[in-house]
């Protein structure tokens, strides 16, 4: 078969966006792909470049990367830009000298971002704000200065001015238009939206025209505005929107709208019927998708027809929902009510500072538009019924009142028809995710998984949610988050009785809120319970029937039932002096020695009588209890930081030490690992980790829910440059979080990923206190601190509890059963095979 | 006590009532023989005696396993691969071909009886 070729030129989100969406179907071995890129990276985030300076990297940011390119087959020219097409013979030239022929051309050239012709806009310190290396420039001038201007205050302009409030400027916006933001809201909604920036120390200068910019003493930059007023400032962010980059198109005499674009039809075809335009160069019905969703409906459009079927790009919705600098904004629709006939409904919350309005037709029984400034909860809700042309309720304004009776009303999933758009960035539609449900999806993780809804912006989350679960109810197989048998509640909610009726055992919770007599998960999970909130020793009587062997007996049995033995060795640092008993005590019990991946030693075929002896003597040489057989912090490892490392910026062993020695003996969900890095070469590893620390040169990177083993996740970036005690505030109330709300044995990261609002849930919770239990979740975990014990140093010194201890309860005999060989130096069980040759007489 | 010589049916004293852990496990050795015992002072019958030994796992271990209820019948999973052996018959829930022995225990005052035989 000879394959067509495919050339795309450009490749930001939706150039990326249309590669993926080939790679995933069977046609794909149709063609020949080969990718011209300008940029020196492959394609990445672009709606979330702020988070750049954020601590984000340019590889977090990553979409596209090389060596998925390369197993998709995809021939990938970095830093290569395309410069000219000859249409007649159908082939692209590019920069570097490559000509390329096709048969069908992808043009995803994008957008540049647009500058006031203002004399002096070519100053050095003035800059645009669109690819990772303008961040670059920006961030070295802002290293040298104190005050930044962005000009241009819609959408982009605000998201640059959080850009520069995070590399420590004192920012301003200037804008030409009477208010921020004028093409998605509303008279009230910029006015608060303006206020509420303002708070957050952005200074707004609306109704501004610059008409010179020049240089002043010092090499500062003066604006001169129209008026008579001025400004002076170290740098210049102009972000006074887009315009499509469309000079290459224009040179091949593709026809252009006349203020620009390339004109596509609804087949996303150009006047040239072998060229698609996709993305912020397309033109379509004389109008700019300035927005990634319709880009990447173009994109997928094209791939349609590529593969032969039938498609059309019909124009696209412009609704959007996003946070500006910590602020909630939506826009939905015709959120300016321009269109005849139109009649609103205003909700103003002066005191809170939210604004909500919704644009009705005149009956009230539509919904054309609405704009939410302070809470969008009920954008979701709002979206469906414009997109769909759903009947408003009887009375509309309750979708946007705060609902007396606490509940938000929202729109049943049930409500909705099949072809309704739930997740807009990856196109998926109610029947789209029913039909995965039906498919035999059973939660909201195999959906995402499946569907890829959610996992674009994540604003559909609780709507996706909302649809699996009333599809699930439909199907008669509603999840079961049910605990086990005998408690008909989750694991959280079982945490949250046990805290607020102060339930200190089992059998108590079991008589209040159970059914039957407790099984092997139930009862290892109160324990659990138990003991993050009250702390008391597992071994206390009413809790020693509850444990798992291994915490019953706090060593880890091996598949011989002999156990090993975990000491803390906190930060992987150790004395030698430490070391030696170490290896005494391992001599002594003939065990077998391993260090772990832990920074620590592991001392295995310790028999069950034993492990009294070998922690009396670990004790006396100042050993504690490793908890490798609990489920709770295991161990902080770390590098040796700035005390050794010609590379370190900061003492990570020490920060190592003080966070391991802090959250010892914490019982949680499931195991806890985490890492201390001393710089970002990341030594320690942490970002596989729970809660991963790396330093910086102001103080601390904070990472949390990653993971190795089995399913491996990186962990997210969740704040940046902490001092010590923010740090250690920040992993108290994460862990405590986690405790309270996780499932039974569920890590951090899959935690996080069922966490409805994710990431940044999280940080609202943690960062900014949004359901006010900070105070409390410190509390809490001061109280689990100031009660550790060594479990080990308090079991020896207690008869009854060393009496646990004996193989048998009648005789001092060993266990005969037990049989050792001999491997490498050292002792391993025998397998079944040498145990029956043992046992032979010769 | 592994040297006594056990006949048929004979009622054998293994330990005393302190030498047990309320709801959960023991091991005793009777006549080279190991036995968990386990003592659930809440239920009825309170003791039970069964095989010590995991034919799945091959280790001595039974007795250190977690009591659970399944489907309203007390069991002990076994710590290594959690298989369910039901206390009353020693029935494998998991493999319906394994049964491990069990033997009849008893309190007489503060000593444990069993018998094997």
């Amino acid at each position: 078969m000879v394959k067509q070729k495919i050339v795309v030129i450009g490749n930001g989100m939706v150039g990326h966006h249309f590669l993926e969406q080939l790679a995933n179907r069977p046609e794909r071995e149709m063609f020949d792909v080969l990718v011209f890129c300008a940029e020196p990276r492959p394609a990445y985030d672009r709606v979330h470049l702020s988070e750049y300076f954020g601590g984000r990297s340019a590889d977090d940011l990553a979409m596209g990367k090389v060596e998925q390119y390369r197993e998709w087959g995809y021939d990938l020219r970095l830093n290569d830009a395309a410069v000219g097409i000859d249409r007649e013979n159908k082939i692209v030239t590019s920069a570097s000298g490559a000509s390329e022929a096709y048969d069908h051309l992808i043009l995803a050239t994008g957008s540049y971002p647009f500058v006031p012709p203002i004399p002096g806009h070519q100053h050095d310190k003035c800059f645009v704000y669109r690819t990772i290396e303008d961040l670059d420039k920006i961030q070295a001038a802002a290293k040298e200065g104190k005050v930044g201007v962005v000009v241009g205050g819609g959408l982009l302009g605000l998201e640059a001015a959080n850009a520069l409030k995070q590399l420590g400027l004192e920012a301003h916006v200037v804008e030409f238009a009477p208010g921020l933001m004028s093409v998605q809201l509303d008279e009230g909604g910029s006015k608060l939206l303006r206020e509420k920036i303002e708070e957050l120390g952005v200074t707004v200068h609306t109704s501004t025209a610059t008409e010179l910019i020049e240089e002043v003493d010092g090499g500062r930059l003066r604006m001169n505005f129209k008026g008579d007023k001025s400004l002076d400032t170290d740098l210049i962010v102009f972000s006074a929107g887009i315009r499509p980059e469309d000079s290459l198109a224009k040179s091949a005499g593709i026809e252009l709208g006349e203020r620009g674009g390339i004109v596509v039809d609804n087949t996303c075809r150009t006047s040239d019927k072998n060229i698609f335009a996709i993305g912020e160069c397309a033109l379509f019905n004389n109008f700019i998708y300035g927005l990634v969703a319709p880009g990447y409906t173009m994109a997928r459009t094209a791939v349609s027809l590529l593969c032969g079927e039938a498609a059309e790009f019909n124009g696209a919705d412009m609704s959007t929902k996003l946070k500006l600098l910590g602020v909630e904004v939506g826009s939905i629709g015709d959120a300016h009510g321009r269109a005849e006939g139109s009649a609103a409904i205003t909700f103003v919350d002066e005191q809170t500072g939210v604004y909500k309005r919704m644009i009705t037709d005149r009956e009230g029984k539509k919904l054309r538009g609405a704009v939410l400034v302070g809470d969008t909860g009920d954008y979701d809700t709002l979206l469906q019924y414009h997109l769909n042309d759903m009947d408003l309720p009887e009375h509309p304004e309750q979708l946007i009142l705060p609902a007396l009776d606490g509940a938000a009303p929202t729109l049943g999933a049930d409500a909705l028809p099949d072809t309704a758009t739930i997740c807009s960035c990856h196109n998926v539609s109610k029947g789209d995710i029913v039909g995965a449900v039906q498919g035999g999806c059973c939660s909201v993780g195999e959906v995402k998984d499946c569907t890829k809804a959610a996992t674009g912006c994540g604003g559909c989350s609780a709507l996706l949610k909302n649809v699996v679960d009333t599809e699930l109810a439909a199907l008669g197989m509603e999840v079961n988050n049910d605990l086990c048998p005998h408690f008909p509640y989750t694991r959280q909610e079982i945490f949250h009785m046990v805290q607020v009726e102060e339930i200190k055992t089992f059998d108590e919770l079991l008589h209040k809120h159970g059914t039957g007599k407790g099984c092997e998960i139930c009862k290892p999970t109160a324990a659990s319970i138990f003991a993050s909130l009250w702390n008391e020793h597992i071994h206390k009587k009413p809790h020693v029937g509850l444990q798992d062997t291994n915490d019953t007996f706090m060593a880890n049995m091996q598949k011989n039932g002999t156990y090993s033995v975990v000491p803390r060795i906190a930060g992987g640092e150790i004395t030698p002096d430490k070391l030696i008993v170490l290896g005494q005590v391992a001599k002594k019990y003939d065990l077998y020695t391993k260090i772990t991946g832990g920074q620590r030693i592991d001392l295995f075929g310790a028999r069950l009588e034993e492990l009294p002896e070998i922690w009396r003597e670990l004790t006396d040489a100042g050993f504690e209890t490793g908890h490798a057989y609990g489920k709770s912090l295991r161990t902080v490892k770390s590098c040796v930081g700035s005390t050794w490392c010609r590379f370190g910026v900061q003492d990570s062993v020490g920060m190592a030490l003080m966070v391991e020695n802090r959250y010892k003996g914490l019982r949680s969900p499931h195991k806890i690992k985490m890492a201390v890095s001393g710089c970002t070469r990341e030594c320690a590893e942490a970002q596989s980790k729970d809660i991963g620390v790396i330093a910086t040169e102001n103080g601390w990177n904070l990472y949390v829910c990653g993971n190795g083993g089995m399913r491996p996740r990186h962990a997210d970036l969740f704040a940046t440059d902490l001092d010590d005690v923010t740090l250690i505030k920040y992993i108290d109330r994460v862990l405590m979080f986690y405790v309270r709300t996780a499932d039974k044995l569920q890590r951090t990261s899959v935690w996080l990923e069922n966490l409805e609002g994710g990431l940044d849930y999280l940080r609202e919770v943690v960062i900014e206190d949004k359901l006010g239990i900070c105070d409390e979740l410190e509390r809490q975990m001061t109280n689990v601190v100031g009660t550790y014990q060594c479990e080990w140093k308090t079991a020896i010194n207690d008869p009854e509890m060393v009496k646990r201890f004996r193989q048998f309860v009648n005789t001092d005999e060993k266990d005969e059963k037990i049989v050792f060989v001999e491997e490498r130096e050292q002792r391993r069980p025998a397998t079944q095979e040498e145990i029956v040759k043992i046992a032979e007489p010769a | 006590m592994s040297e006594v010589a056990i006949t048929r049916a004979e009622w054998l004293q293994v330990c005393k009532r302190s030498d047990l852990v309320a709801d959960s496990g023991v091991c005793a050795l009777v006549g080279g023989r190991q036995i968990a015992l386990f003592f659930l002072p809440e239920q009825e019958p309170q003791l039970y005696a069964i095989d010590n030994w995991d034919p799945i796992a091959n280790a001595g271990v039974i007795g250190r396993g977690l009591v659970a209820e399944i489907d309203g019948e007390l069991t002990v999973a076994s710590p290594l691969y959690k298989q369910h052996y039901r206390l009353s018959d020693g029935q494998c829930l998991e493999e319906e071909e394994i049964k491990l022995e069990i033997f009849p225990v008893a309190f007489e005052g503060d000593d444990v009886l069993i018998q094997v035989g």
